[in-house]
C-alpha cells in the first residue's frame, strides 16, 4: 500500500478531508444500534489488512499534515509536551518502540540502522534523518519522548506504574478531547478520571486499572473511544476552549454534513521494557458527517445511537445543546432497516 | 487475556554451579533472535516438564538488562520443595529445549529515588544483580547490604564487592554478622527508597522496622514469591468447565487446573500480583489461604481463592472456572 500524503490544515481555513479510501477504513466504534460505556479492550493484534489495526502504529494519509499541525500547538504552548525527570528512560523505551515498528512496518517509508548504541534514523515522509546514540539524550535535538512523537500521529501518555497505580507523569498532547497534560500531569489513573460521570459507579476505573497493571510486555491491548467535534480539530484542549468552544454555535442543518465530525480514538497500551511504565498512544481520527453517511449502515446506525445517548453521555461529550439538529439531520439517512452486526460496512 | 505472558522457546546455553547450593543456567532464544529488554527486578516463568507434569516456577532474571543475548537465571536447590529447584538441578544440561515466559515485573525501581537502598538475604540477590547494572549504567546511586549464611555459600559476593566496593555491605551469618538496620533506615537522605527481597522473616524484619521509622509505605518495596505449599490432596468442582479434579499432595490448585486442561489466567505464580484471582461458588471445609493478595475480609469471606499458592480442606469446593 503506497500512502499517498495529502497538504491539508486543521485550523482556520480547514481543508481537511477523507479520501474514499480513507472513509473505508475508519475506525467505527459502534458494534450496535445503542452504545454504552464498557471495558471494551482487546489484544493489539494486526488484524484485517488495510484497517487501522493491521500496523502497530497507523500512518495515513493525514501523516505529513499532522505533524505540522502539532508543532505550530507546541510552537504556541510548549507545555502540551512534559516529561518529570524520572521518566527519560520511558521516553527512550517508547522512540525504541515507534522506531522499530515503523521501520519494520513501513520499509519504504522508514528506515532505522542500528550499530550497538549508534543509531541512525530515516523519516522520508517528513525528510528527517538522525544520527544518535541510543540513551545518550545529548545527541538528539530534544528529549526522546518528544523527538519521536513529533513524528508520530496520535497524543501520548507515557505512565509511571507505583504504589499499585498508573501516574501520568509524562506526554505529548495535542490532539485532545478536551483534556489538558499540564492539568493532568503528576495525577494518578483515578484523579484524572474524575471528571468522567457513571464509569466510577460502574466501577468500570477499577477494572480498567487491574487490567491495565497487568499489561504485559509483547501483549499489547487497544480500545475505541468517541466524541464528536465541530469542525476538523485535532487541538480541541481546555487550554484553547476560548477558540473551539464558541464554533459549536455555528453549526446549522445546512453545514451539519460539513462541520459536524464524529471523532474516534484508538487507544493503545503498550508495557515498556527498561522503564517497567505503560505507553498509552491515543490516535485520533476525524470523519465529517457528509462522509460518514456515504455507508449506509453507518449513518443508520450512529442515528440511532445519537438519539438513544444517555443525557449525562451526551453531556459530557458536548454535543447535548446540539444533539436535536444532529439527530434531525441524521435522521433523513435512516430509513428504519435492520444494521448488520459489526462495525464494518456491508 | 490468555494464561501468563507471552512464550519465548529458548535453549539452555549454560549450566554453572555457583556453589554447594546454587546454579546458573542461562537461556537463548531457539530462532537466534535476540530477547526481549527487560527492567532490573523482572522475573521469568520457566515450564519445566518433569514427566508427567507441567512445572511453572518464576525466577528473578539476574543478568544485565542490556544485554539481549540471553538471560542468566540462579536457582537454590530445595531438598525438601516441591521439586522444580531440583529439576533444574538434576535434569536440565546445556542444549535442552524450554519454554519460558516474557519478562514480567513485580518488583520495579522506582524511578524517582534519589537513592536506593538495596537489602538482599541469601538467593534474594538476584533481582538486585540486575538492577544494581541497570542503575550502573544510569550513573544511579545505590547501596547495597547483603547477608549470606556463610562466606562459601554467598553467591555473587565476591564479584559485587570486586566491582561495587565501597557501595556494598556484606554480612556472615556464621561470624555474627548483621544489619543494624535501625541505624541504616535512620541514616538515609531524604527521597530514598528501599527494596527488600529475601526470606519471609527478613522481609517481615525490614517493613516493620521501616515503618516503626516513619518511613513512607510508597519507599519500601519488597518482593516475596512464595513457593506453593504442599498439603493434603483434595477435590475441586469447577463449573464453567464441568469438570472435578483432584488436587495431588504436592500440586497446587492452579497446576492441578491446567492439567486438567482448563485454561486459568496468571502471572507470578507466587501469591503476589493477583492475576488467578478465582471466584468461589460453593464451598463446605476450610480454606488454607497462603497469598498475599487478598485481603483479611476477603479470606473470611469465602468468596475468592488465589489457586497459585492457597488449598482447602474440607468437603466440597465448587470454582468459577
Amino acid at each position: 500500500m503506497t500512502v499517498i500524503f495529502k497538504e491539508e490544515t486543521f485550523h482556520d481555513d480547514f481543508t481537511f478531508r477523507n479520501s474514499p479510501e480513507a472513509v473505508k477504513r475508519f475506525p467505527f466504534p459502534f458494534p450496535e444500534d445503542s452504545y454504552m460505556y464498557s471495558v471494551n479492550l482487546e489484544p493489539h493484534k494486526s488484524y484485517r489488512p488495510g484497517s487501522v489495526y493491521e500496523r502497530t502504529f497507523d500512518v495515513d494519509e493525514h501523516y505529513v499534515s499532522e505533524m505540522r499541525d502539532r508543532a505550530r500547538v507546541l510552537a504556541e504552548d510548549p507545555l502540551r509536551c512534559q516529561s518529570l525527570p524520572h521518566m527519560t528512560l520511558a521516553g527512550w523505551d517508547l522512540l525504541e518502540l515507534i522506531m522499530t515498528s515503523k521501520a519494520e512496518e513501513y520499509p519504504e517509508l522508514f528506515e532505522l540502522h542500528r550499530d550497538g548504541a549508534k543509531w541512525h534514523w530515516i523519516n522520508r515522509p517528513l525528510g528527517i534523518e538522525q544520527k544518535f546514540t541510543f540513551l545518550d539524550e545529548t545527541t538528539l535535538p530534544c528529549g526522546p519522548m518528544e523527538y519521536i512523537t513529533r513524528q508520530t500521529q496520535g497524543d501520548f501518555a507515557v505512565l509511571d506504574q507505583r504504589d499499585d497505580n498508573l501516574w501520568m507523569d509524562a506526554g505529548m498532547v495535542t490532539t485532545q478531547a478536551d483534556w489538558s497534560l499540564d492539568f493532568d500531569i503528576g495525577m494518578n489513573f483515578f484523579e484524572w478520571h474524575a471528571p468522567v460521570p457513571k464509569a466510577h459507579e460502574m466501577g468500570i476505573f477499577q477494572r480498567a486499572l487491574k487490567f491495565l497493571l497487568n499489561v504485559q510486555q509483547g501483549s499489547p491491548a487497544r480500545r475505541l473511544n468517541w466524541t464528536m467535534t465541530v469542525n476538523p480539530l485535532l487541538d480541541t484542549s481546555p487550554e484553547n476552549y476560548h477558540k473551539w468552544g464558541v464554533m459549536k454555535k455555528d453549526l446549522t442543518l445546512e453545514n451539519m454534513g460539513q462541520m459536524m465530525h464524529l471523532r474516534v480514538e484508538l487507544q493503545t497500551f503498550f508495557r515498556l521494557p527498561r522503564s517497567n511504565a505503560l505507553v498509552f498512544p491515543i490516535r485520533c481520527y476525524l470523519i465529517k458527517l457528509d462522509e460518514l453517511v456515504t455507508v449506509p449502515k453507518w449513518a443508520r446506525r450512529f442515528h440511532r445511537v445519537i438519539r438513544d445517548l444517555p443525557t449525562e453521555l451526551a453531556t459530557y461529550k458536548g454535543f447535548v445543546t446540539n444533539r436535536p439538529k444532529i439527530v434531525e439531520w441524521l435522521s433523513r439517512y435512516d430509513d428504519g432497516a435492520p444494521t448488520s452486526p459489526g462495525i464494518w460496512p456491508d | 487475556m490468555s494464561a501468563g505472558a507471552a512464550k519465548i522457546p529458548v535453549r539452555v546455553a549454560e549450566v554453572t554451579p555457583v556453589n554447594e547450593l546454587v546454579t546458573r543456567f542461562r537461556f537463548v532464544r531457539r530462532d537466534g533472535g535476540l530477547m526481549p529488554t527487560f527492567s532490573g527486578g523482572a522475573h521469568t516463568v520457566v515450564e519445566m516438564n518433569d514427566q508427567d507434569r507441567v512445572r511453572r516456577n518464576p525466577y528473578s532474571i539476574m543478568s544485565d538488562p542490556g544485554d539481549r543475548e540471553g538471560y542468566s537465571i540462579s536457582i537454590r536447590r530445595d531438598d525438601n520443595g516441591r521439586g522444580g529447584s531440583l529439576f533444574m538441578h538434576r535434569q536440565v544440561r546445556p542444549g535442552m529445549e524450554m519454554v519460558i515466559s516474557n519478562p514480567v515485573n513485580l518488583f520495579a525501581l522506582d524511578l524517582r529515588a534519589r537513592k536506593h537502598l538495596l537489602l538482599a538475604g541469601g538467593i534474594g540477590i538476584t533481582p538486585f544483580l540486575a538492577q544494581i547494572k541497570q542503575l550502573s549504567a544510569m550513573n544511579g546511586n545505590f547501596e547495597l547490604h547483603y547477608s549470606v549464611r556463610t562466606a562459601s555459600l554467598g553467591s555473587y559476593a565476591d564479584e559485587l564487592v570486586a566491582n561495587y566496593r565501597p557501595r556494598v555491605h556484606l554480612y556472615h551469618d556464621d561470624r555474627g554478622e548483621q544489619i543494624d538496620l535501625p541505624a541504616l533506615l535512620d541514616g538515609q537522605p531524604l527521597g530514598t527508597h528501599v527494596y527488600v527481597c529475601g526470606p519471609k522473616g527478613m522481609i517481615a524484619w525490614v517493613r516493620k522496622t521501616a515503618t516503626a521509622l516513619g518511613w513512607p509505605r510508597e519507599a519500601v518495596h519488597h518482593e516475596e514469591f512464595l513457593a506453593p505449599a504442599s498439603g493434603k490432596p483434595f477435590e475441586v468442582m469447577l463449573a464453567r468447565s464441568n469438570k472435578t479434579i483432584q488436587v495431588g499432595e504436592h500440586q497446587s490448585l492452579l497446576e492441578a487446573i491446567e492439567a486438567a486442561g482448563v485454561e486459568a489466567p496468571y502471572l507470578c505464580r507466587g501469591g503476589a500480583c493477583g492475576q488467578c484471582e478465582t471466584d468461589v461458588l460453593e464451598y463446605e471445609g476450610t480454606f488454607l489461604h497462603k497469598d498475599h493478595w487478598l485481603t483479611p475480609a476477603q479470606c473470611a469471606g469465602g468468596t475468592k481463592i488465589m489457586p497459585c499458592v492457597s488449598r482447602f480442606e474440607g468437603k466440597t469446593l465448587v470454582l468459577d472456572r
